[in-house]
């Protein structure tokens, strides 16, 4: 759920008693202390990644190979997430797919991160016209219903990879567009914002390094909401069809394939894969948290 | 109260350019889908002069800026074209079916808030014991499935194995009778014909879905509530109240909770918006014949009227969606209007 | 007092006077009510309206009447199929074909009468076959497939003897009379819902059924079900076992299936080739495989290496059949491969010459131009990704072994028949295509003439155009059909613009109701049903 954390961008937690000499570092390590669910959350992180990373080399069948003397096993030894319709090894294919469904998420929210940003910065420091014309705009992507408008480009488009990446950040754009450019506007005429203007800085470069920094807490909180959500947003597409092309193993797919087969008994293949995606969109969502806490400036002493 | 109404005519202006970019988005996006309407609805064995008719009919052999021209003078009579698959205007049928999608929707969150909020409450009051914790897994957890498997999952374990829910086809089972319409909710229909039976079905058929819908949505209102909680909590009214001897009773409810319900508000109505569209995952499922499935229906098909219509009355709600929570705000924080700007 | 809806119905009050089904629960009333599962929505009520979806076609089936129908056998199965060889009467009493086969004189039911009560006359015929040749789509295209072109074509000679008069004779033309098109229409009261615009009275025929046929539609509610009601002064057959049919629109297979094997419904029409297979030992489960219908894989002659014949057979010789039609279709329908060279019968879809054997496949593809294979994307139609994404999945794998690299492309509805089968340009894809007219040359009339609408693969061979046109409309029993079949059968196996994988099956599965009848056009005829108690 991504629209959930814009207007308050931290919860203000009962002051912590603050540690003497707190460096970041400090900081961080009091967070995970006080919260040991956020430094769950970033091990699982870590495992994700690695998964990622080494996948493709650790997994005990190759991801792609069908056989049809082994369809529709149930988990066992040799297949410890049993096999799918095609006698493909799902173990195999959920550990692999761990890599596509973060680079979707990763690259969709890279996107809109940058674009929101620079639509948001501009439209926040310099005001009028581009303002107006920009959030109208913004407004108008808003007013869709988001999952049909992502539905809407892919069918245009295709269903390729690129494509749900694209859909994905289109749909995102807004929420940290309309967020930054709050935090800009608000700063825009603060004491350090004329202070570094009259030191002779060029406006880019006072939006870049002076402003804009201040709007990164609330928007890495944000980004790793939004991660998740991403995830998700392909799982509802490929349940309608309009996922990523198979044989590619993905989540979403696997578990809207798998959906159909729970009522007749195999519920393998639609719940392992549904239980990765969750972990993972479950670790995103309490890493949001835990950075909130992190970057927050109001818990630092 | 000039300042009020000003404020609100200045909400509707905005809105007036919004609404023509959606009308042109979803034009341009319509005709940018790949498919070939004139050749989808031509039907099987259709000869290329068949497919011609039935582009012809459908005016779709007009150059594209004269078919908006066109779309938009029927748009400006209230008129919202045919939709070519069920061949029925489109405004008859949205108005059957947006009552179905906003009563699932709105039971969803009735019984998400019904939930969240205590919990949220409850959490902000212990922040950091093991009843926030839990809170917090649980509506993460929540909301990270998708949809449309929680739907089937449910439909699995309570109708399927328990035998417990009734069969997920749609609003009503059809042993009982629609109740006459009047407002095309069927709870609210059922409780003016003061035919309890029908109200119990309806019930019966909304709690698997409804629930679906509620999980996902638990998670954004609880973590509000609780973070609007912490910060009225802080807040130095609070501990004044406290210091001049209220009660823990009427401190929380009577003061801070009024003071975080703003924001709860706001997220609640970004919520419900987001919910709709949603909504189309978990329509599928339950055969629920909302106005999501009709949308995927027709993007599917290329049934452009149906898709625009779809569309444009999202955005409409979506609009009337945010100037009542402008006006909600009023209501709420009465030194809002003052400062609009 | 409060009289709850219920208690209402009990006493039995107003059933009649109430426009819409209202009842007990299925279970209690099984003698009067069946419960339809269908994964399919249904558009209009309307078959000549155009848009008007395949599911749809089942209104026109169960409301209205046709003049003649085909007469029904027992299948190997042990299920019950329409015979193509028979046709029987439905609202003709009689019929006569004059000696030189050009005019064919019906003689209607004299009792016969709409649902209204007017009586059925030979204007209605007229009037109705006038609408069908006349609105264009599909109907007029189907029509012309029987001969059946032009409204001076149809004569209402008195109130019950009607006439068809053809240009040239052909074996088609009766059966196509059988077809759920020409249905037959209350003219009169079609007629006063006319307009100008409207002289078909398509807007009126879209929300109303005004047939002489077996049921009524009471309740249409878009999307999610429709109400048939039994015509109780039906003449066209056996007065129907159940009184209310209610088809319940159910998109989710997974829902269907328990929604049958719970008992909620009786019926649950089209389920998966797996869900038939599973429940086909504890319920009634009927698997006909559809007649005159081929999945085929193909080969489209517009991509230049499927013009080298090797290319074509290392690729038959390469696909998994066996592997496919176990995991695509968990073994329902009928296998197409394997068969012999020799071709000493005319039945079809017959099983080609070829099976898996790669070595064979490696041979022929390193004789071909393309030794190194070469790049094709596989295309598959969204809709129908139930079979067509395993089965691609298993060809990818297997056509990935002779160096033929292809990327999987899922294509959705509405772009679907646009690629493949209007403009034809789907290199490398699967498609099915399903005669109505149960006889050879109907399906290469479609499906390997050029330009054709199913000719996905821009098939063209002089030898067989000539022969398709030659045996469309003769006799089969002339003694020069058998060979010239067999010809047409021996070229296109063995130059493969189509590579047949297997006849596929509809699957229905039974849950207290019995009595369904296989039918070409693949729709449930109600009007066959019978209660069971479960």
């Amino acid at each position: 759920m991504k629209m959930t954390e814009i207007t308050t961008p931290a919860a203000p937690a009962p002051a912590p008693p603050a540690p003497k000499g707190s460096g970041t570092l400090k900081h961080i390590g009091y967070v995970l202390r006080e919260n040991p669910v956020t430094g769950l959350s970033f091990l699982m992180f870590a495992g994700l990644l690695i998964s990622a990373a080494i996948g493709p080399w650790i997994v005990p069948y190759d991801p792609l190979a069908t056989n049809a003397a082994a369809v529709l096993q149930p988990p066992s030894a040799t297949h410890w997430f049993g096999t799918d319709n095609l006698g493909r090894d799902v173990f195999s294919r959920v550990i692999v797919a761990t890599r596509l469904d973060l680079i979707i998420s990763v690259a969709a929210v890279t996107l809109s991160f940058i674009f929101g940003s620079v639509i948001g910065a501009l439209a926040g420091y310099r005001g009028g016209w581009f303002d107006i014309i920009a959030s109208r705009c913004l407004d108008t992507i808003m007013a869709f219903p988001l999952f049909v408008l992502a539905m809407g480009i892919v069918a245009a488009l295709g269903n390729s990879v690129a494509n749900i990446i694209y859909a994905t950040a289109i749909i995102n754009i807004p929420f940290y567009a309309r967020l930054v450019r709050a935090e800009v506007n608000i700063r825009r005429e603060a004491g350090f914002t004329l202070a570094a203007k009259l030191a002779g800085n060029s406006d880019a470069r006072v939006l870049a390094f002076h402003i804009f920094p201040n709007a990164l807490p609330p928007m890495m909180v944000q980004v790793s909401l939004n991660l998740g959500w991403a995830i998700l947003n392909a799982a509802g597409l490929s349940f309608i069809g309009l996922g990523v092309r198979p044989p590619t193993p993905e989540w979403g797919i696997m578990v809207a394939e798998g959906a159909n087969y729970i009522v007749s008994g195999e519920w393998w293949m639609a719940l392992f894969p549904g239980l990765w995606l969750m972990l993972a969109v479950f670790t995103f969502n309490l890493m949001g948290d835990g950075l909130r806490d992190i970057v927050d400036p109001r818990r630092r002493t | 109260m000039s300042g009020r109404g000003t404020a609100i005519a200045l909400r509707i202006a905005q809105a007036i350019p919004v609404v023509i970019g959606v009308v042109v988005i979803s034009f341009v996006l319509t005709r940018a889908l790949p498919g070939d309407p004139a050749a989808q609805f031509a039907g099987i064995a259709a000869t290329p002069e068949s497919i011609e008719e039935v582009r012809r009919a459908l005016g779709l052999d007009k150059p594209l800026l004269q078919q908006f021209f066109i779309y938009c003078a029927q748009l400006l009579q209230g008129d919202l074209g045919q939709s070519i698959s069920t061949g029925r205007p489109v405004v008859s049928e949205l108005a059957a079916r947006l009552p179905a999608s906003l009563e699932l929707t709105l039971t969803a969150l009735f019984v998400s808030c019904a939930i969240s909020i205590p919990l949220g409450i409850l959490a902000a009051t212990r922040p950091g014991s093991w009843v926030d914790q839990l809170c917090r897994l649980l509506v993460t957890a929540g909301v990270s499935l998708p949809t449309f498997f929680t739907g089937i999952v449910l439909v699995y374990v309570f109708y399927y194995l328990l035998g417990i829910a009734p069969s997920p086809l749609g609003r009503l089972d059809f042993v009982y009778l629609e109740p006459p319409h009047v407002t095309g909710f069927f709870l609210i229909d059922s409780v003016i014909a003061r035919d309890w039976e029908t109200f119990g079905g309806t019930v019966k058929q909304l709690v698997l879905p409804a629930t679906t819908m509620a999980l996902f949505t638990l998670a954004p209102i609880a973590r509000m509530t609780r973070a609007a909680m912490l910060s009225a909590l802080s807040a130095d009214f609070i501990r004044t109240a406290r210091a001049s001897g209220l009660s823990r009773r009427k401190v929380l409810y009577g003061y801070a909770f009024r003071n975080a319900l703003l924001p709860v508000v706001t997220t609640l109505g970004m919520v419900f918006s987001f919910a709709l569209g949603a909504n189309v995952l978990v329509e599928k499922v339950f055969a629920w014949p909302g106005i999501g499935s009709y949308a995927v229906e027709a993007l599917v098909v290329s049934d452009y009227a149906a898709v625009q219509g779809f569309v444009l009355a999202m955005a409409l709600l979506f609009v009337f969606l945010n100037l009542v929570i402008d006006l909600a705000y009023s209501v709420i924080d009465p030194r809002f209007g003052t400062s609009a700007k | 007092m409060t009289t709850t809806r219920r208690n209402f119905l009990k006493t039995g009050a107003a059933l009649s006077a109430m426009p819409f089904f209202m009842s007990l629960p299925a279970s209690a009333a099984a003698r009067d009510t069946v419960v339809v599962a269908s994964g399919e929505t249904i558009n209009s009520l309307d078959l000549h309206r155009t848009g008007t979806n395949r599911a749809s076609y089942e209104v026109a089936i169960n409301c209205y009447d046709r003049l003649i129908r085909f007469g029904t056998k027992t299948t190997p199965e042990g299920g019950v199929s329409f015979d193509y060889s028979q046709i029987v009467p439905e609202l003709a009493e009689s019929w006569t074909t004059s000696e030189d086969g050009l005019v064919i004189t019906f003689k209607l039911k004299p009792n016969a009468v709409f649902q209204d009560g007017t009586p059925v006359t030979a204007q209605d015929v007229k009037w109705s076959f006038d609408r069908a040749v006349s609105v264009g789509g599909f109907p007029t295209t189907q029509m012309k497939a029987g001969g059946l072109e032009r409204p001076d074509q149809f004569a209402a000679v008195d109130d019950h003897t009607f006439t068809v008069t053809l240009d040239r004779p052909s074996k088609l033309s009766l059966p196509d009379l059988a077809v759920p098109v020409p249905f037959i229409i209350n003219s009169k009261l079609a007629m006063e819902h006319a307009t100008d615009k409207d002289p078909w009275a398509m807007e009126y025929l879209h929300q109303n059924t005004i047939g002489s046929g077996a049921y009524k539609v009471i309740r249409w509610d878009n999307g999610q079900q429709l109400v048939y009601e039994r015509f109780d002064g039906w003449v066209g057959g056996l007065t129907p076992a159940v009184k209310r049919v209610v088809r319940r629109e159910v998109p989710s297979a997974a829902t269907k299936r328990a929604l049958v094997e719970r008992g909620d419904v009786q019926v649950a029409f089209g389920i998966s080739d797996k869900d038939a297979s599973e429940l086909s030992g504890m319920l009634k489960v009927d698997s006909t495989p559809i007649a005159n219908c081929v999945h085929a894989l193909c080969l489209n002659t517009n991509f230049e290496p499927f013009t080298d014949p090797n290319v074509r057979k290392a690729i038959a010789w390469a696909v998994p059949y066996e592997d496919i039609f176990k995991t695509a279709a968990y073994g329902r329908g009928a296998p197409l491969w394997g068969g012999t060279e020799e071709i000493t019968d005319t039945a079809w879809p017959r099983k080609s010459q070829y099976s898996t054997n790669l070595e064979k496949a490696k041979e022929l593809m390193a004789a071909s131009a393309y030794p190194d294979g070469f790049e094709v994307p596989l295309s598959i139609a969204l809709d129908l990704a139930y079979w067509m994404e395993p089965a691609a999945l298993l060809i990818q794998e297997a056509v990935g072994k002779l160096g033929i690299k292809t990327t999987i492309d899922k294509i959705p509805g509405a772009n679907w028949r646009t690629a493949s089968l209007v403009e034809k340009r789907l290199e490398f894809h699967l498609e099915n295509f399903a005669g109505w007219l149960d006889t050879p040359d109907y399906y290469f009339f479609w499906a390997y003439q050029k330009g054709h609408l199913f000719n996905s693969s821009n098939y063209f061979n002089e030898e067989v155009e000539q022969l398709t046109n030659e045996t469309l409309h003769m006799e089969m029993d002339d003694p020069e059909y058998a060979p010239k079949i067999t010809r047409m059968f021996e070229i296109v196996l063995d130059e493969l613009p189509r590579i047949p994988l297997w006849q596929p099956a509809l699957n229905v599965a039974m849950n207290g109701a019995d009595g369904y009848e296989f039918w070409f056009h693949r729709q449930l005829d109600v009007r066959t049903l019978t209660p069971v108690a479960s």
